[in-house]
């Protein structure tokens, strides 16, 4: 028998959710397996609460699930049409801002921008190729970066500094200027340090940083979110599985 | 030679009827008459609007996404540019020679599209007007009465066009937009319980094919003439054909054939098409005007699709087909068959020897296989020919040692058929509008002759979605004179 105190709770959507000291309410409502949508967050990473998307009112107030830590008590709204309208509006924004075409994207089926927006009911079909005005970076033997799909989350960002040392993006200018770059002379990739294994190659929600040569090996409708819903993904991204 | 209807010798003092946009030809197109007092036919023009901007925006992106990308440019033959640019792309990867997998899968994908776009086009499109007549009461002349006064002919139709797109699900993963096809072979294979579900109906289909060539056969010998001269213009073939010579709409060498069947050039490589075709421009028309180089720009326009495969090739290696082509070739001894209503009897033959090729590629055990991607020295120029439904399509693309696309030029059916619907508009228009006030009937002889092309307007100008038509007459300053306008589509 343990005899350890039972972990303190708040309630989310009429539900309890039990916490550790310090995690955040996205966390915590993950580990007990209950979704909230997110574009930014990544479990293994420090929330930095830049995309809004995972926004849940607490006691009455909105805030970042990703970055506010969770109190015993506390009464959480997520699962609620204001808070779902607001989450697509925001969704649709970075579709709009970016270049983002779906069907032809080699992301389609793994991109997490694209599932996120499928399970608020967005309906992207209605997006008309953005001739792109951003020049892909094929100058890597191995990689690909096709800027036009960023939405700027910086977990490339974060990854290749904290964990591959390396610091090979980062992101420059300011509001609707900003963008990422890489950390290069040249700013060319190829004039980088980044290798294939890198924690970096991995961690991009959506299609900008590309195995060369990959592209649809996989068919559509085997990929990541079309075998399992972006709600199952998420809460066994949390539990590491 | 191109008629003298190409261009009138006084065009301000003539009055112009305008067929805008032609119906049951998806995508936009316009037929402009100019007519004078006696309402004798000075010019006729068919415009397409050829939209190229596609060929720029794939410039700058890696060349695997390709592929899937230039199906966006057709909404009704999508696996015709899926396929041809994959193949196109093999060249890049190094992947001379497919594997068996990916050569069947890809072939059976192209047969199962060739078999639902023809069947389409025959049954929702063509047979209104071969059935009812051109000029019958237009409420009935469409696939709804078709279905009231064949209902087992348009039911056929249906389940035909059903079929092909089921392959094409199959074998591409979805039933539009696929991505089953990518450089160097196939991204899945089928799976036997996918293969038995195609198995099933396919005794129904190739009886059905059977009765459909029949049915176009006897619709022409009823009427022999009309069918044999309607909108008939003599000119030069192009398709590709087998390395044996014999049919095959999926991969092959270039031969063009004279109005007299003397061929002009035979066995020639994908990779040389620029040796031997250029493109024209004419200052009335988008859409390009390509011709044979060496018969020169005013005599190397030529025909292309069903009508020119058949008579291009040796023979075709299936059975039933090779019988009905012998039974068509019959009906015009020793001379090319030239008429435009003529496409729909090759097309339905085709149709048939689609349906057997898919017998034969459900039986080849190479379709369950697990070797799918091919490799090998990496290539810049990417050249891939295939025979769309409508016709031959060429993808040439070059891609540089980034993987980048940096040249795209894609010459789709209907511009290659270009010249040839102008012809025949124009004989069609001094047969049957000269003299006589323009009405719905006779208005729609000229659509008529250009659905017997089946030119997918859509491909060329990426329009999707059907207009009603339109038809305005109007005088020499431009002014209104009549408006006639028919309720949406027919489909
Ligand atoms: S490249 Fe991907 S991971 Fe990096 S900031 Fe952009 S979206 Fe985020
Ligand atoms: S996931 Fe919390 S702000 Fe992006
Ligand atoms: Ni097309």
């Amino acid at each position: 028998m343990s005899t350890e105190k039972p972990r303190p709770t708040f309630q989310m959507d009429g539900h309890d959710v039990p916490f550790d000291e310090g995690q955040s309410i996205l966390a915590a409502a993950l580990a007990a397996g209950r979704y909230v949508p997110y574009l930014c967050y990544h479990p293994e990473f420090q929330p930095h609460g830049s995309c809004k998307v995972c926004t849940v009112k607490i006691n009455g107030r909105t805030h970042a699930s990703c970055t506010t830590p969770a109190h015993e008590g506390d009464v959480v709204e997520s699962n609620v049409d204001e808070l779902n309208d607001m989450r697509k509006g925001l969704v649709q924004f970075l579709f709009t801002e970016g270049n983002h075409f779906c069907p032809s994207c080699e992301a389609s089926g793994n991109c997490t921008l694209q599932a996120v927006g499928y399970d608020l009911g967005m309906t992207s079909a209605h997006y008309s190729p953005l001739f792109p005005d951003r020049p892909l970076d094929a100058s890597h033997p191995e990689v690909l970066l096709d800027f036009n799909r960023c939405i700027l989350c910086e977990l490339c960002v974060r990854a290749s500094a904290l964990v591959d040392k390396k610091s090979v993006f980062s992101l420059a200018g300011r509001g609707i200027q900003k963008h990422l770059v890489v950390n290069a002379e040249s700013g060319k990739l190829a004039d980088t340090e980044l290798s294939v294994d890198d924690k970096a190659m991995s961690v991009c929600p959506v299609g900008v940083i590309l195995r060369k040569r990959r592209g649809f090996q996989v068919p559509i409708g085997e990929r990541k979110y079309d075998e399992h819903p972006i709600r199952e993904v998420a809460v066994q991204k949390q539990k590491g599985e | 030679m191109t008629s003298p209807l190409d261009t009138a010798e006084n065009p301000e003092k003539l009055r112009r009827v305008v067929i805008e946009p032609v119906s049951r030809v998806e995508g936009h197109g316009k037929v402009t008459i100019l007519l004078d007092d006696q309402r004798k036919v000075h010019q006729v023009r068919l415009h397409i609007v050829e939209f190229r901007g596609f060929e720029r925006f794939i410039q700058g992106r890696p060349y695997w996404e390709v592929p899937v990308m230039v199906q966006r440019l057709c909404g009704i033959c999508p696996v015709s540019h899926h396929l041809a640019a994959s193949k196109a792309l093999d060249a890049i990867v190094g992947a001379r020679k497919p594997t068996a997998t990916a050569e069947c899968v890809r072939r059976l994908m192209h047969y199962g599209q060739i078999l639902q776009s023809h069947a389409l086009h025959f049954y929702h499109l063509a047979s209104p007007d071969l059935l009812f007549g051109f000029d019958s009461d237009p409420l009935k002349r469409n696939v709804v009465g078709v279905l009231a006064a064949y209902p087992d002919l348009a039911r056929r139709g249906i389940l035909l066009r059903k079929y092909g797109q089921e392959v094409i699900r199959i074998t591409a993963g979805k039933r539009i937009h696929g991505t089953g096809s990518i450089p160097g072979g196939v991204n899945k294979s089928v799976t036997a319980a996918e293969r038995d579900e195609l198995l099933r109906p396919l005794a129904d289909i190739l009886a059905w094919a059977r009765d459909g060539v029949r049915l176009v056969a006897e619709l022409h010998r009823a009427n022999r003439h009309l069918y044999d001269e309607f909108g008939t213009v003599r000119s030069s073939l192009l398709s590709i054909v087998g390395r044996d010579g014999k049919l095959d709409l999926y991969d092959g060498v270039l031969r063009a054939r004279d109005a007299d069947g003397k061929i002009i050039f035979d066995g020639v490589e994908p990779a040389d098409y620029g040796a031997e075709l250029r493109e024209n421009v004419r200052s009335w028309s988008y859409m390009k005007f390509p011709f044979i180089l060496s018969r020169g720009p005013a005599d190397g326009w030529y025909k292309v699709g069903p009508l020119a495969r058949i008579q291009n090739c040796d023979a075709i290696g299936t059975p039933l087909a090779e019988e009905a082509r012998q039974e068509l070739l019959a009906s015009s001894p020793g001379a090319l068959i030239h008429a435009p209503l003529a496409f729909h009897w090759a097309r339905m033959i085709e149709l048939l020897h689609a349906a057997e090729v898919i017998e034969r590629l459900l039986a080849d055990p190479a379709l369950l296989g697990d070797d799918l991607v091919a490799s090998g020295p990496r290539g810049r120029v990417a050249v891939g020919i295939i025979e769309a439904p409508r016709g031959t399509l060429i993808h040439h693309y070059e891609v540089d040692e980034h993987d980048l696309v940096t040249m795209c030029n894609l010459i789709v059916s209907t511009t290659h058929n270009n010249q040839a619907m102008n012809e025949a508009i124009r004989e069609v228009a001094r047969k049957y509008l000269d003299g006589h006030e323009p009405s719905e009937g006779l208005l729609n002889h000229i659509e008529v002759a250009i659905r017997a092309f089946d030119p997918c307007l859509s491909c060329a100008t990426h329009a999707l979605g059907k207009m009603p038509l339109a038809v305005e007459i109007v005088d020499a300053s431009g002014a209104l004179v009549e408006r006639l306008v028919r309720d949406g589509e027919r489909l």
